[in-house]
């Protein structure tokens, strides 16, 4: 079996999702594309468009809204 | 002492002259009893002054991130440690982008970059953009690109663009306390140059930075003097990172207090909603706005933050009976 390890990191600060504190992250969520790359914690490059988003990890590829 | 809005009833609504900084400043104190009385008659003027269309708009960010100015509520800043990194956009996402602003039956497409002023690849990156807009389809073009020199501000006409928008961000007395490395004065330069060109002015700023009342009032007579065709509200989204990233979100009725003002302020422009209203007012605040003086959109998303999806906005609109301002209309 293989296990993927799928939000290591929080997509908004890029601290370890074990970490306390990402209250403020999940209300944030709400209005903003992810940030931070949930496997591996880099900064993404996100670009916003008025009906979507991509962001893209220089390791792991891009997410699409 | 009349009460002012009995007098804003006489002079705004009946006269069309906007109140007085002075003026602005009485009804930015006016209490929360009386808040549904300052929304009701700012609508009344909206309605007469510009009518019941809504100008709906889209915006996208040509150029994200990595600016060289230090505004202190903003994500782009390259001189914070925000979570923002630089991008481009080519050409083809941005007719996609454009493509997607028109199919909500928008008016208008504003492309924006992060940067002080455009340098000689951003200029021709945004000639090649509206060049290959225009070729597949019918919008008008706004461009927010920063300070501007005479020779850009020339460029921008040739390329057909109709409107530019440039904020002057909050009041001049509390301009200093936002933003260090340009001043209150450059931008004001820029605004007289796109004044001077012939293209439409678009001009505003951000509530909740830390102003007074009386700043915040300030700021409205400084607007209402330049005579901008549009005015941009937006209400402080305080972004990670940046020197603004802790401050508090400006109370709802502020908010809206503010709104309410502005359009006694300036009874005949273009005022639209823009960012942060999501948060500061919540899924009411796009109701309460509109009836309160809001005559036009942005519609999507922002530049790095994301909005209510288009449809929730149209369809209230619909359901207010306020039409979607046609291409080629004037308000
Ligand atoms: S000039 Fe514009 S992009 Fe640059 S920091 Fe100021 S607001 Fe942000
Ligand atoms: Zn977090
Ligand atoms: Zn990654």
């Amino acid at each position: 079996m293989s296990v993927v390890e799928a939000a290591s990191y929080c997509d908004q600060c890029g601290a370890p999702a074990t970490d306390a504190g990402h209250e403020r992250c999940a209300a944030r969520r709400e209005l903003e594309p992810p940030r931070f790359c949930a496997e591996c914690g880099r900064r993404m490059v996100v670009q916003v468009t008025p009906i979507g988003w991509t962001a893209r990890c220089s390791r792991h590829g891009e997410l699409t809204s | 002492m009349p009460d002012v809005l009995t007098t804003a009833r006489e002079q705004v609504l009946e006269q069309g002259r906007g109140l007085s900084r002075q003026q602005v400043l009485e009804v930015l104190r006016l209490p929360d009893e009386r808040l549904d009385e300052l929304l009701g008659l700012a609508h009344e003027v909206r309605m007469s002054w510009c009518g019941p269309a809504v100008e709906v708009e889209g915006i996208i960010s040509l150029k994200t991130g990595g600016c060289p100015e230090d505004c202190h509520f903003c994500s782009q800043s390259g001189l914070f440690d925000s979570p923002v990194r630089a991008a481009w956009l080519d050409v083809p996402a941005l007719v996609e982008a454009a493509k997607q602003t028109a199919k909500t039956g928008a008016t208008e497409f504003c492309i924006v970059a992060a940067v002080r002023g455009p340098d000689a690849r951003l200029m021709a990156q945004v000639a090649a953009g509206i060049a290959a807009i225009k070729d597949e389809l019918d919008i008008n073009i706004a461009c927010s690109l920063g300070i501007l020199t005479t020779e850009q501000v020339d460029e921008l006409v040739a390329l057909g663009v109709h409107r530019y928008n440039h904020n002057l961000e909050t009041a001049r007395s509390h301009f200093p306390n936002v933003v260090t490395t340009h001043s209150w004065e450059e931008r004001r330069e820029t605004l007289q140059l796109v004044r001077d060109s012939g293209m439409e002015l678009c001009c505003g700023g951000i509530l909740g930075m830390g102003e007074s009342v009386e700043q915040r009032a300030e700021f409205a007579a400084d607007l209402a003097e330049l005579e901008p065709h549009e005015v941009p509200l937006n209400f402080l989204n305080p972004r990670p990172g940046t020197p603004l990233g802790d401050a508090d979100v400006l109370p709802a009725a502020d908010a809206l207090r503010a709104i309410g003002a502005f359009r006694l302020a300036l009874p005949r422009t273009v005022l639209r909603f823009a960012g942060g209203r999501e948060l500061t007012l919540g899924d009411l605040g796009a109701r309460q706005g509109l009836l309160g003086g809001i005559n036009a959109v942005i519609v999507g998303n922002y530049l790095t933050t994301l909005g209510r999806p288009p449809e929730s906005d149209l369809d209230l609109l619909a359901e207010l009976q306020m039409p979607v301002k046609a291409l080629n209309a004037t308000l």
